[in-house]
């Protein structure tokens, strides 16, 4: 044994002649791992990615001030060494706000995306495995919510179930899960009809085993890319609804609303507009980016 | 019912869709295989092999007329358990039956896990062992082997529930010579060890010959012709469309050309 | 061999395909030469035929490494041709017939349309007369009632007729040589038989190369003049159809006996034994 553990570890990683199953995950990792990180766009996504994350998680100590506390003595300062990002008309940080804001913007798109995954996976599963009339009624349900332009039916909802951060999550993924079941249904037909999935239907396999073992497995990362691309329209609908003081309610921090805010100042004090506007168009950008390079390893299609 | 056989089939129909848009692949065909046989279907694309096996295995539902397998009559819509068991089937695109994300371990013990059957991990490991796969291969994933070798794993996998019968649909079609060879010859050990029925689809007739111990040949969804293995070798058959499959096997022969439209 | 120079004539082919790995050549020192006959390339998956039958027409994609101390086609070089006159070469004397004519043919033209383009492209004739070569090329592939066939669509045709009309197409402009890559491995044992015997009676009677890509040993025996034997990008032997019992490579002959025969039955079929200094040699 002269080399060192490093370089046969990753010789371990690299050994594709597997003598356990723990090898053969580390594997499949680490090769869809050094394919992903060739491309530097889709790294940069990853990193402003990881970045919000940290920011919102460790928002207590990232940020200089705490968001809440008012100063109207110090109030629309311009950005400065004190407040990095200026502070609002209320003489609240902004740099601060928007650390904090990471976490409503975080929670928002993290929670829309639980709810809408499984929901996707099972009405496009079930509508595309089983067929028939359950298709018939679980696509004409999808229909009907495609029907309407998605940021009129969250701005119904949310106005419906009243402002909150909740009731937007709601109204978001009431917009979001169509589109998904549909991929699901669409990659289910592609491989409904497989060998090996015939072959599990002749040894008596059951139609929820079918659909959880063998093929979710398989649409599986086309929906980790289409959320993950998702992510960007659900950070702008809450921000949008934010904007229409639909999501959010003050004084808690959101980037939408906060941009919402600064607009009586606009002229007075562009920082209060422009950063969370950057803040949202940044992040978005980043999931994207991250999608798109998520599809090009993940995705054979587009191999 | 005095010669029973291990596949009874009498008068199958197979008939798809409806209406004006009625296909009927199968028309009325009358087989049966002995117990331990190897019986073999020939035919050209669309003369309705393929789903005569699939009627067999269960994957085709809308057939009429009887199928009794081992003597027991079987319902076209539903099948128990220990039905399913008795009959398993190996496909022709050993790309296509292997789930990508599955290792292969995981595909063997599948079928194990539906059929609550003990002992899993011994069961794989003897498994692999029969159709000639290292041990080790359990943790590796489809992509990772040949063609050649994805196929002994769709044997294995339908070796594991203990069959009384394998399905073959053209198994070795989508391999080259040399492991076609191979493939063959691990069919033909295993019928011998274990005493297999075996009923096998192709178009080859050279593969089918060196296999099975009766040939049918099929057209439009009809049998045209059985004829045990000897008379097929030898020549002696008397339909001229055996006749033209198996001079066909052979290589191109000058000829003149009928013309066509 | 011949008493004059032959139609095509390859040294030490070499073609290799860049990846993000060592580039490991597809094809290595392919060396042989084609007259007015039928030759025969045979190889499993990977053997480098197809890709060896593509390089001979530059078909393959810019950033395949193709060397080759020589490649003559008609005393041309291929190799160092400009891509216009290589244009001229593809379709006017040297044609290609490929597998499957699904995806060969234009889904949106009339067959007749099609055959009738290949020769107003490269002929310069006016449509009446194109049309009634077309009407001539379809009766000399056996189509009966050219006439109806010439307006059909791709999709309207079955797989035999469709891979005759291919070959019309191919042919009409009575290339010098024709590489067929597995023309035959899609069409059932019935059509195959009349589909070859086509392609064998207008490369007879028109004086032809042919170059017959395919694995299947028994159709290449008893079709082509001459058989290449190729494994892992190299030509291990070359020899006459007829003698292809004789062949003295363990490959070939490896290769002859894992296969089952009709007329030669056996028990049990040899396993080819895979020796690594075949790629060496």
């Amino acid at each position: 044994m002269s080399a060192t553990p490093k370089t046969s570890f990753k010789a371990w990683l690299l050994n594709d002649d597997f003598s356990s199953p723990a090898q053969a995950r580390a594997h499949q990792a680490y090769v869809t791992w050094l394919r992903f990180s060739m491309n530097p766009l889709a790294l940069g996504g990853l990193v402003v990615v990881v970045l919000l994350v940290l920011a919102a998680w460790l928002a207590p100590f990232v940020a200089t001030h705490n968001p809440l506390t008012q100063d109207l003595t110090r109030a629309l300062l311009p950005p400065s060494s004190t407040n990095w990002f200026g502070t609002d008309e209320l003489g609240r940080d902004v740099y601060s706000r928007l650390v904090y804001g990471a976490r409503t913007t975080l929670y928002i798109a993290i929670l829309v995306t639980v709810i809408v995954g499984p929901i996707g996976f099972i009405v496009g599963a079930a509508a595309g495995y089983i067929g028939g009339w359950i298709d018939t009624v679980l696509m004409r349900v999808t229909d009907i919510f495609l029907a309407f332009p998605s940021l009129v039916l969250a701005l119904a909802f949310s106005a419906a179930l009243g402002p909150g951060i909740e009731n937007a999550v709601i109204a978001i993924a009431l917009t979001v899960w169509p589109p998904v079941a549909r991929l699901v249904r669409a990659e289910t037909l592609t491989f409904r009809k497989a060998d090996f999935v015939v072959a599990a239907e002749l040894q008596g396999a059951s139609v929820p085993r079918i659909m959880f073992r063998y093929i979710v497995p398989l649409c599986a990362p086309s929906v980790v890319i289409r959320l993950t691309l998702n992510m960007a329209s659900i950070i702008l609908t809450a921000a949008g609804l934010g904007f229409l003081g639909l999501g959010a309610q003050p004084p808690s921090p959101e980037w939408g609303a906060m941009a919402a805010q600064g607009r009586q100042y606009l002229l007075d004090a562009w920082w209060l507009t422009a950063i969370p506007g950057m803040a949202i168009l940044l992040v978005s950008l980043a999931f994207n980016l991250l999608g798109d390079g998520l599809r090009d390893i993940l995705d054979p299609k587009h191999a | 019912m005095a010669d029973q056989g291990m596949i009874d089939i009498e008068n199958l129909s197979i008939t798809f869709g409806r209406g004006s848009r009625k296909n009927h692949v199968v028309r009325g065909i009358d087989v049966s295989v002995r117990q331990g046989e190897c019986f073999g279907l020939v035919g050209e694309s669309g003369c309705g092999k393929s789903t005569v096996l699939g009627a067999i295995a269960g994957r085709v539902k809308e057939w009429s007329g009887r199928i009794a397998i081992g003597g027991e009559q079987l319902d076209p819509a539903r099948r128990s358990q220990a039905q399913r068991r008795r009959q398993q089937m190996v496909f022709q695109d050993p790309f296509g039956s292997l789930h990508p994300r599955h290792t292969i371990g995981r595909i063997l013990t599948e079928p194990l896990s539906i059929n609550r059957l003990d002992d899993q991990d011994g069961r794989v490991d003897r498994a692999l062992e029969q159709v000639g796969l290292p041990k080790r291969f359990r943790f590796r994933f489809p992509h990772q082997l040949s063609g050649g070798q994805r196929q002994r794993v769709a044997i294995a996998r339908a070796l594991i529930l203990e069959p009384e019968i394998l399905l073959l649909d053209e198994p070795t079609s989508a391999l080259d010579v040399s492991i076609q060879a191979e493939i063959l010859n691990l069919l033909k050990d295993l019928r011998q060890r274990s005493g297999l029925t075996y009923v096998l689809v192709s178009h080859d007739m050279a593969v089918v010959a060196h296999l099975c111990d009766r040939i049918a040949v099929m057209k439009d969804g009809q049998l045209v012709e059985v004829a045990s293995r000897q008379d097929m070798i030898a020549g002696d058959v008397t339909h001229p469309y055996t006749q033209m499959l198996r001079e066909g096997s052979l290589g191109y022969r000058p000829q003149g050309v009928p013309q066509t439209a | 061999m011949h008493d004059q120079a032959p139609l095509l004539s390859v040294r030490n082919l070499t073609v290799s395909f860049p990846s993000l790995h060592a580039s490991v050549p597809a094809v290595r020192n392919v060396t042989f030469d084609v007259g007015k006959e039928k030759v025969g390339i045979i190889g499993e998956s990977g053997s480098g035929k197809s890709t060896t039958g593509r390089a001979l027409m530059r078909l393959l994609p810019k950033s395949t490494r193709i060397t080759a101390d020589r490649l003559d086609f008609q005393g041309e070089a291929v190799l160092s041709l400009s891509d216009r006159r290589m244009r001229e070469i593809r379709g006017h004397s040297m044609a290609m017939i490929l597998q499957d004519p699904k995806y060969s043919l234009n889904p949106v033209m009339t067959v007749g349309e099609q055959i009738a383009e290949t020769v107003i492209l490269h002929e310069k004739l006016s449509r009446k007369l194109a049309r009634e070569r077309t009407l001539q090329m379809l009766e000399s592939v056996h189509i009966r009632d050219p006439q109806r066939v010439m307006g059909l669509y791709p999709h309207e045709v079955s797989g035999g007729m469709g891979q005759r009309i291919m070959i019309s197409m191919m042919l009409i402009t009575k290339p010098a040589l024709i590489i067929a890559d597995e023309p035959t491995s899609a069409l059932d044992v019935s059509v195959r038989q009349q589909v070859l015997s086509v392609l064998d009676e207008l490369v007879t009677a028109n004086d032809m190369g042919l170059v017959f890509i395919s694995h299947d040993l028994n159709l290449v025996r008893s079709f082509c003049d001459r058989v290449i034997i190729m494994y892992a990008g190299r030509v291990v032997e070359e020899l006459a159809a007829s003698e292809l019992d004789n062949a003295t490579h363990p490959y070939t002959r490896g290769l002859l006996e894992a296969l089952p025969s009709l007329t030669h039955p056996k028990d049990r079929l040899a396993v080819l034994k895979r020796d690594p200094t075949w790629v060496e040699a």
